[in-house]
């Protein structure tokens, strides 16, 4: 019942009699809500099945509960020793440890221990599967005292250092499998480097840093002028050379690996047609497969279309009478390049090196086929990790690395370009 | 483009050193296959030279004088390296006559500014010859692939009998052992149905969400984008080592609880892992249809009656059809393309096309990988085509509806 003067001073209303701002609030929500609804499915199946996966392998580079699972009393009883004195723990230590080897033998988990502790320690492995079928036999009342006993089975417990080692190790969460990341190891001391020997991961990171940054910059090289020649050409020319650019970049990754190996082999295209054009000696074959060299070329051919087509989209921006006007006002050649269209061209060149950059430093396939042993990346010690030498906690860690320098790049892209602003073809 | 400058003979001084030059070039390489590359230089430099002379000065006929080059120079070819001498011959003299009578008319000016100093010209042309070897990279390795996928022999290069283009050098052997060997097989079955079932899940709720996406207010889009698009942005190397992980535990819980099929669920996860990685391709392609979608498209069609359902399949998704396909055949192509994820994630029974050439490639077993790839390469140029015809009806379907 409002009158024409209570109309103007009280909130407005909507058609059906709610205050304006309250109904327009609804349809907002609702609007919200139907948007998130259509969302929400995908959204959860890719939570699931990718972001939650890729979090368990975060969680898994740090996560080291088995030496506490499998030998709970050992870890409680050496909380107390003195690792640093060098002096072997005592009787307790040996006594809680054969408890647990003898309940750890019989779930058959002393094993898998051992190899954890092998990746620390070479020899472990096979001092746990040794000393597990003799410590099986000991009766955990009966034939105490253990100390004498068990470095009678093997000399190794009569090591201070396995025990170090061990006590080492024996925390849940650990920063032990990032150290041996980056070629260093839990010690008792704290952080130390790895034994020169054993140096090889920082050498790789390096390696493939380089080599990443080398086929950006050959992509760029390669790159530029034939974005400029595109973006330039008139219309119909350019639509047919863009198939030359945009065949390679549908065709099967695998397709072009396998073409680079036959063109790069001893006896393969490139090879055989230099031999025959007599610019290469028979014997003196060039070594250009199997190792950086391969990798460099296959791989700048792979992911020469993802610099191409950036660079080409915001070369077509250009205006093309900038360059001429520079020109009537006097400049030469190179100073109008340099000077007007070279700036206006430099977002394609970040956008497109960035790009290139983390699709370079994760591959695997190519130099895995065509890097033989000085040519390969991280992600292929990763794989070696993974399928060879099962080592899944330093895996995790090496992918958590490259996945941390691969978020820091997209970041930086996201702010070069915008992700929204990703085009494809 | 018309001809922007008119076109003048050149004098002799600047057409004989050139084409001399360019003479000099098949001179240096056929003269090291034959022993000395230096007389190379200079006989052919002089011969191209000598034969320009001539056919400037004393004969009048430019058609004849193109045939008289094309035929020389290939006989040439034939007396120093048979068939495939004659054949690059061939190729060798058509551009010799095209080009002595480029230079000499003057034809390289026409299509220039008038104004472009001498200096500007040779820029002009060297740059377009920069391009063309760098094109040539591009294609050249698959174009290698095509006609050693004939190769008689179970080598990875070209045979004698192939150059000389005799049939005995090529065959179909590798292609009937592609269609016949069980392994090759197997794995191309098993590739034609992981990759359809993935691109169906990831198109469906790809379509759902890009569509949800572009709706004018969705709280944290960038996050949920960001979300969307990471299968994209993070290295396969990393998605594969953290699914490999996680589906092992998956793949226990469903054989181990549930009782379900080994094979089954090794299909399962296969699937669902490339159904994520095909996803954010479906979201940017679709997403970018739908950015010049006309919204008032579905409020005149909820006003005359249709209910959200019946305006999405009859007003909204015919015209994002166009996205929506290119983005499937994008998520397809991923899926069958796709080697890492397959490798961690699935057992040997669900070997895929790619698995089956990566194992063959670190093995070097057969040749057949090459054959596999020729059809591959075809297939690849089938699906471009598709998608750039696609385009181009999704940009006349645009340009139709009212701004």
């Amino acid at each position: 019942m409002a009158d024409a003067t209570a109309t103007q001073d009280g909130p407005m209303l909507a058609a059906d009699g709610t205050p304006l701002k309250q109904s327009l609030a609804r349809s907002l929500r609702r609007e919200k809500t139907r948007a998130l609804m259509l969302i929400a499915p995908l959204l959860i199946f890719v939570l699931l099945s990718f972001l939650i996966p890729i979090a368990s392998m975060l969680f898994r580079s740090v996560e080291n509960g088995i030496v506490q699972e499998t030998l709970p009393e050992t870890v409680a009883a050496l909380a107390s020793w003195d690792e640093t004195s060098g002096e072997l723990p005592g009787e307790e230590v040996y006594a809680a440890f054969a408890r647990d080897m003898i309940i750890a033998v019989d779930a058959k988990t002393h094993t898998r221990l051992g190899t954890r502790l092998n990746y620390e320690e070479t020899g472990m492995s096979s001092m746990f599967r040794k000393s597990g079928r003799k410590i099986k036999k000991l009766d955990p009342v009966a034939d105490a005292p253990f100390k004498d006993k068990l470095i009678d089975i093997h000399d190794g417990w009569g090591e201070a250092r396995t025990w170090a080692v061990i006590k080492t190790h024996s925390v849940a969460i650990t920063n032990g499998y990032f150290l041996n990341a980056v070629d260093m190891q839990r010690t008792p001391e704290g952080a130390a480097s790895q034994p020169e020997s054993k140096q090889i991961l920082l050498t790789l990171f390096g390696r493939t840093l380089q080599m990443s940054l080398i086929i950006t910059l050959s992509c760029i090289i390669l790159g530029y002028p034939v974005a400029w020649i595109l973006a330039n050409l008139p219309m119909r020319t350019s639509n047919l050379l863009m198939i030359l650019v945009l065949l390679p970049f549908w065709t099967s990754l695998l397709v072009r690996t396998s073409a680079w190996k036959v063109m790069l082999q001893q006896q393969g295209v490139i090879n055989e047609t230099l031999v025959w054009l007599g610019l290469v000696d028979d014997a003196a074959r060039l070594v250009i497969i199997n190792n950086q060299i391969g990798t460099i070329i296959a791989m700048t051919h792979i992911l020469l279309p993802f610099m191409i087509l950036p660079m080409y989209s915001v070369m077509q921006t250009i205006p093309p009478y900038y360059l001429r006007a520079a020109k009537s006002l006097g400049a030469t050649n190179w100073t109008a390049f340099w000077r007007v269209y070279f700036p206006q061209s430099i977002p394609g060149i970040g956008a497109g090196s960035i790009l290139v950059f983390i699709l370079a430093i994760g591959y695997y396939i190519t130099p895995e086929i065509v890097g033989g042993t000085k040519g390969v990346f991280i992600s292929n010690r990763i794989a070696y990790h993974i399928s060879s030498s099962l080592n899944w906690g330093l895996a995790a860690a090496l992918g958590t690395i490259l996945l941390a320098v691969v978020l820091i790049l997209y970041w930086a892209y996201d702010k070069i370009v915008g992700i929204d602003n990703v085009k494809l073809g | 483009m018309a001809a922007l400058t008119p076109i003048s003979r050149k004098p002799l001084s600047l057409v004989l050193p050139t084409v001399a030059g360019s003479g000099a070039v098949l001179g240096l390489f056929v003269g090291t296959a034959n022993g000395s590359g230096l007389l190379g230089i200079i006989i052919g430099g002089a011969l191209v030279a000598a034969l320009a002379y001539v056919l400037t000065q004393f004969l009048d006929n430019e058609k004849m004088g193109r045939w008289i080059t094309l035929a020389l120079v290939a006989v040439l070819g034939l007396f120093f390296a048979g068939i495939p001498g004659f054949v690059l011959g061939l190729l060798a003299g058509w551009f010799y006559g095209w080009f002595i009578y480029w230079m000499y008319e003057g034809r390289y000016r026409a299509r220039l500014q008038p104004y472009l100093t001498s200096g500007q010209v040779l820029w002009h042309y060297a740059f377009r010859v920069i391009c063309g070897a760098i094109f040539t990279f591009l294609i050249t390795p698959i174009l290698v692939v095509l006609p050693l996928s004939f190769n008689a022999q179970d080598f990875f290069t070209f045979t004698p009998e192939m150059l000389r283009f005799d049939p005995e050098g090529y065959s179909l052997k590798h292609y009937r052992d592609f269609f016949t060997n069980n392994e090759w097989q197997r794995s191309f079955k098993n590739s034609l149905i992981i990759a359809p079932i993935a691109t169906v899940i990831s198109v469906s709720l790809g379509t759902l969400a890009a569509i949800g996406l572009s709706q004018s207010h969705v709280p944290g889009r960038r996050a949920i984008m960001a979300m969307l698009i990471s299968p994209m942005i993070v290295p396969l190397i990393i998605s594969a080592t953290g699914m490999f992980f996680f589906y092992s535990s998956i793949g226990n819980f469903l054989e181990g609880t549930l009782g379900m099929n080994k094979n089954f669920v090794g299909y399962i996860k296969v699937v669902l892992a490339h159904a994520v990685l095909g996803v954010p391709f479906v979201i940017i392609t679709v997403t970018a249809t739908l950015v010049g979608f006309d919204r008032s498209l579905t409020r005149a069609a909820a006003n005359m009656g249709a209910d959200p359902v019946t305006t999405f399949f009859r007003v909204q998704m015919p015209l994002i059809l166009p996205g929506v396909i290119s983005g499937g055949l994008f998520a397809f192509i991923t899926s069958f393309d796709e080697v890492v994820v397959v490798l961690f994630v699935g057992s040997a029974s669900q070997k895929t096309l790619p698995w089956q050439m990566f194992t063959g490639l670190r093995e070097q077993i057969s040749p057949t990988i090459l054959a596999v790839a020729t059809i591959l390469v075809v297939i690849s140029i089938a699906l471009l085509t598709t998608v750039e015809l696609l385009r181009r009806r999704s940009e006349r379907l645009r340009g139709m509806s009212p701004a």
